[in-house]
């Protein structure tokens, strides 16, 4: 049966987003011969998605702005879970790794002088953001595609990889199948950086596509690394709730930048009433200074609608459960006021977006708004200077990786994070690749993973993954979403060990040519795993703290501050441990203060 | 909740035939709505590609009631009810499986585009470039690969001379570098004779169906033709330019 | 549920089902209707020029311009003013026909004008989507004949100089025998050539000629400008289909109407004299 193709490489990149793209260049430039695999198209990735911009402290308009007070604000944003070496890193390679993406051909925005042009977004003191209008990731991604291309890369589209091969405590391998014929694949690497996304699916209300699934957390940890922090999932405030077949979709945060207001049912600007003491002094208290401050960010502070969006979804959520909610039971978003010329210019795709499917002329309308599953700050845990996960050889990046973001992400910080530890990844793996030599790759491993891929077209009756799938999303939605407690994140653990039971059961019809039934099967069991995952840590933490948010525990424990929550496979189930925070050097804590 | 029904093209390029899917509707649905509705309830093996859902992927290019376009952008409550909503796969490509076609083409097209040439390569100095400069290739990078252009452009999808003309697609791409205001490489004798700019007729169906309203024709194809005519096609230019 | 319906995309010629057909139908129908007349008035040899009338081979001065009711008022298919006395055969050979290949050849190797013709007249596509005569051995305009649609800019050169010709047209109609008047012709012959403006300055050649060939239009003072001009000629360019209609209707009225005038069907009105 085991009749399958096999490739090598020295760095194997799974995932062409823009971290796995960044990661290919690198591993280039140390001289590497590199094999990219994605699930889709290449420059279909997630990143696409991205609208608003990448952070990163030029200060082309503010120059007070620095490395040091983007590193607050990033620790700030997430609540001090951060590592923060990893922080520091970030906040002073981010401004290198934009200029570097110009070079390479991304055409940004541009200030009065022929600089970067950089927008103003929640959580950052100053205006940060490089942008393209709103189609910042499309930019990122399209770059970076093309500058790997010309350095030369293989690329792998539409194949998926289900199981990393390991040998004597080292990945050497991975396996699975091309989507399109059906055809078993294994890679052979000397390396691999994990870039594979987040695993926003397991949710009803998600802005993730089919792809994230969690298949590189859950392979990740299936082979034995470190997962951190898997509860620390981000609800973006504002998705689409209305028409229904738009739902989930995003809504742009530069819309609140650029102005736009919320409004609850009965016509009020609630966020006024959300505004956390931490944020007090930095907000706006009166629509007035709010409105000023669009045009004039000195001399104003800026408005509530702006506060980070773990602040900003609760508020919303508050306010439906409260009985105050819209028409389709959530918030309004209202940037009417600004006009139609000016919303034209700054948002052409969301008004684009929103006139031609939700039959919304946001010009003249406000939009319907609710939070939506958008990001995880959890994932693989990976060392801050090289992004090496617990896994000799495994390298992780981007939004599969944890560390950076701690309990909540600040917007416009993850394009940035995708370049500059996707770049750090692909020249670790690529230093780790010309240190060692091939491994050899373990059969009974592939067999194993060939037996699990291969049951759901085994013939007869039983169940349609389509429906594991509705299951999970359907109680995640309800027990694990942005209010959680004990009682129904045991009741969500329920379900999830329930639909595991039947994951044996699971039957399709067709083969294995480009059959998304047969591809949705071997997606449940990602999905569940990583839901478990999920729920378990989150009934760890026994507090709230950034994206997670417990009715039972509503306020910040002292001693799950100074806490990660490690998940690791062992014997079979899922092992957690509460590992110390790393201790912050005082020069950088005396940043904090300010 | 009313239906309609979907006449789906099944099959790949041996064998293929339509079927016919009853699908529930919603209101604001959209052909991938009802696509993916299909595969849940209906049968999971039916192929299609797709990704965001928000048209900035062009993942789920396809063609509805004979008219290339993004399926997730295609509102069914536009199309005429009465009778079945047909769904093909874009025409210009081979079909792998259902709605699901071979576009490696282009992006092995697209490796023979010469990158950004800076003329200070190796710096890492800020660009400096005023926002008027950049406009113009803006418009360019909107561009999200669906790939609709290359689906609908004659010269590809009737006379399959992909041999000779790269396409609406890559056009745009060189466009988006000849106009780049810091490049310093010339495309022009390459378009000219390996990109086949010659064979397109301006006909704009590309601009047509481009779902990021990219003036394809007029604002890139356009001026690349007036481009190469500088150099090739404009003696008393020539004249000048040797003295 | 699933159904078995027609054969596969393969055999049929588009999937369309609206009524594709119809511009490009509209677009031969107006054009070979513009040509037929075109081709008629430059054969005609007469009734050009207000001021003129043909008597027992001879051209003289017409009784409505010796009474001051019309002025210099001259058709746009026979601008520049020729005279010419050639006969061939015995057959008069009308001046137009020096004059008809600068427009005709520009509006010939227009960019609005071959999308028009080659979906309507060569079915290279006929529309979008449809199947055409687009075959294995196409190669546009890499080859010759239509190569030298990259000659288009020369076309420009001549259009270009034809828009002061017909200026100087408008100023000549008010040019009277006692004088100096404005008439519903003067009228005519300026919306005709404020349409031709608007049609030859979108040009597509002229727009990357006065700018559009530039990259950094921040770089100098004179690109400075050159973007200034571009941007009026992209405004222009945007709409070139709209002038490459109006004014091709407009010229083909002016002509007419000059026509009307000269054949005694109604007089011109005069609105005021000076």
């Amino acid at each position: 049966m085991s009749n399958y193709e096999t490739f090598e490489y020295d760095v194997l990149v799974i995932g062409a987003g823009g971290a796995g793209l960044r990661a290919v260049i690198g591993a280039i430039e140390k001289g590497c011969k590199v094999g990219v695999v994605t699930k889709s198209l290449l420059g279909k990735a997630h990143t696409v998605m991205a609208e608003g911009g990448a952070a990163a402290a030029l200060a082309n308009y503010d120059t007070e702005d620095g490395w040091k007070v983007h590193f607050r604000d990033t620790m700030r944003g997430g609540k001090f879970l951060n590592n923060w070496r990893t922080v520091e890193i970030f906040a002073k390679e981010a401004p290198e790794r934009i200029l570097e993406l110009e070079r390479y051909g991304a055409v940004f925005d541009r200030t009065p002088e022929g600089l970067i042009s950089q927008r103003a977004f929640g959580g950052h003191k100053y205006r940060r953001l490089a942008h393209v209008g709103d189609r910042t990731g499309l930019e990122l991604i399209r770059t970076l595609q093309d500058k790997a291309v010309s350095l030369g890369f293989d690329c792998h589209m539409e194949t998926t990889l289900t199981r990393l091969l390991t040998q004597g405590g080292r990945v050497v391998g991975a396996f699975g199948y091309r989507r399109v014929d059906g055809q078993l694949v294994v890679f052979k690497a000397k390396a691999i950086v994990l870039a594979t996304g987040g695993f926003g699916r397991m949710y009803k209300f998600t802005s993730n596509s089919w792809e994230s699934t969690g298949d590189g957390v859950v392979m990740a940890y299936d082979a034995g690394a470190e997962l951190q922090d898997m509860e620390m999932v981000q609800f973006h405030p504002t998705g689409m709730i209305w028409p229904p077949g738009m739902r989930g979709i995003l809504v742009t945060e530069g819309v609140r930048g650029d102005g736009g207001v919320l409004k609850n049912g009965k016509g009020e600007r609630f966020m006024f009433n959300h505004v956390p003491e931490f944020f007090r002094a930095e907000t706006a208290d009166n629509p007035d200074e709010a409105a000023r401050w669009v045009d004039d960010k000195r001399n104003n502070r800026r408005p509530p609608e702006l506060l980070p969006r773990d602040v900003v979804a609760r508020a919303i959520y508050k306010e439906v459960q409260e009985g105050r909610g819209s028409e389709h039971g959530g918030a309004y978003l209202d940037i009417s006021h600004k006009g139609a010329d000016y919303i034209r210019k700054k948002l052409p795709s969301m008004y684009d977006q929103f006139l031609h499917l939700g039959d919304v002329d946001i010009t003249k309308e406000p939009m319907e708004v609710y939070p939506t599953i958008h990001y995880a700050m959890g994932g693989v845990a990976a060392e801050p200077d090289t992004c090496a996960t617990s896994l000799p050889g495994l390298y992780a990046a981007g939004e599969v990786a944890a560390g950076l973001h701690g309990a909540n992400r600040l917007g416009g910080n993850s394009l940035t994070d995708i370049l500059v530890f996707g770049r750090r990844a692909g020249e670790a793996a690529g230093d780790y690749a010309n240190a060692n030599s091939h491994g050899s790759v373990v059969n009974e491993q592939i067999e194993e993973e060939l037996d699990v891929l291969m049951r759901p077209l085994s013939g007869g009756d039983g169940v349609s993954p389509y429906e594991i799938q509705t299951e999970l999303q359907e109680t995640m939605q309800k027990c694990a979403m942005i209010a959680r407690t004990e009682e129904s994140l045991n009741e969500a653990l329920q379900t999830v060990r329930e639909l595991q039971s039947k994951l044996d059961d699971i039957r399709v019809p067709g083969d294995t040519r480009f059959n998304p039934g047969w591809n949705a099967a071997r997606d449940a069991r990602f999905m569940l795993t990583s839901s478990e995952v999920l729920i378990r840590s989150a009934l760890e933490r026994k507090e709230s703290r950034g994206g997670h948010w417990r009715l039972d525990f509503p306020n910040e424990d002292p001693y799950w501050a100074k806490h990660n929550i490690i998940a690791k496979f062992e014997n079979g189930s899922v092992k957690l441990e509460p590992r110390p925070v790393p201790t912050i050097p005082p020069e950088l804590e005396e940043i904090l203060k300010d | 909740m009313s239906t309609v029904t979907l006449r789906v093209f099944r099959g790949d390029s041996t064998s293929s035939e339509f079927r016919d899917y009853k699908v529930e509707t919603a209101p604001g649905m959209v052909v991938l709505d009802a696509i993916h509705s299909i595969q849940k309830n209906q049968d999971p093996s039916l192929a299609c590609r797709w990704n965001c859902k928000a048209a900035k992927c062009g993942s789920c290019s396809g063609e509805v009631n004979g008219k290339p376009k993004l399926l997730c952008k295609a509102r069914i409550d536009e199309l005429p009810q009465d009778q079945p909503i047909v769904v093909t796969p874009i025409k210009t490509f081979p079909v792998i499986k259902d709605l699901v076609t071979d576009v490696s083409w282009n992006y092995e097209v697209a490796k023979q585009i010469e990158p950004l040439r800076l003329a200070d390569e190796g710096s890492t100095e800020p660009l400096r470039m005023q926002q008027i400069d950049v406009d113009r290739i803006q418009e360019f990078r909107k561009c999200i690969e669906c790939f609709l252009c290359q689906d609908v452009c004659h010269v590809l999808r009737d006379g399959q001379r992909k041999d000779i003309f790269f396409g609406p697609r890559h056009m745009v791409r060189f466009a988006s570098l000849e106009m780049h205001p810091l490049d310093t490489a010339d495309r022009r004798p390459f378009l000219k004779e390996h990109a086949g700019i010659g064979t397109c007729n301006i006909t704009k169906c590309c601009t047509e169906v481009c779902p990021e309203h990219i003036h394809i024709t007029d604002n890139a194809i356009i001026p690349l033709k007036e481009r190469v005519a500088d150099l090739f096609f404009d003696p008393i230019a020539k004249l000048f330019r040797r003295r | 549920m699933a159904t078995t319906a027609p054969k596969s995309a393969e055999s049929v010629r588009t999937l369309r089902t609206d009524a594709w057909w119809v511009q490009p139908l509209l677009t031969v129908l107006v054009l070979t209707g513009f040509i037929a007349y075109a081709t008629y008035r430059t054969f005609e040899n007469n009734f050009f020029l207000a001021e003129l009338t043909w008597v027992n081979g001879a051209w003289q001065k017409s009784q409505m311009y010796l009474d001051g009711k019309v002025g210099h008022l001259l058709s746009p298919f026979y601008s520049p003013l020729f005279l010419v006395d050639w006969r061939v055969m015995g057959y008069y050979i009308s001046p137009a026909i020096l004059i008809l290949p600068f427009p005709l050849s520009f509006r010939l190797t227009c960019y609005y004008y071959r999308k028009a013709y080659y979906r309507s007249f060569f079915g290279s596509p006929p529309a979008c989507a449809v199947k055409g005569t687009t075959k294995k051995s196409y190669r546009g305009e890499q080859v010759f004949p239509f190569v030298i649609q990259n000659l288009h800019r020369y076309a420009f050169y001549a259009a270009f100089a034809f828009i002061f010709i017909l200026s100087y047209d408008v100023i000549l109609s008010m040019k009277y025998i006692d004088g100096w008047g404005i008439s519903l012709g003067t009228l005519v012959l300026l919306l005709n050539v404020v349409l031709l403006a608007g049609y030859t300055f979108g040009c597509h050649s002229f727009r990357h000629l006065i700018g559009g060939k530039v990259n950094c239009y921040s770089c100098s003072l004179a690109n400075k400008t050159k973007y200034g001009l571009w941007r009026k000629a992209t405004f222009l360019n945007d709409r070139h289909a709209l002038f490459a209609w109006t004014s091709l209707f407009g010229v083909a009225f002016a002509d007419l109407y000059v026509r009307m005038v000269c054949s005694g069907v109604f007089a011109d009105p005069v609105f005021v004299k000076f």
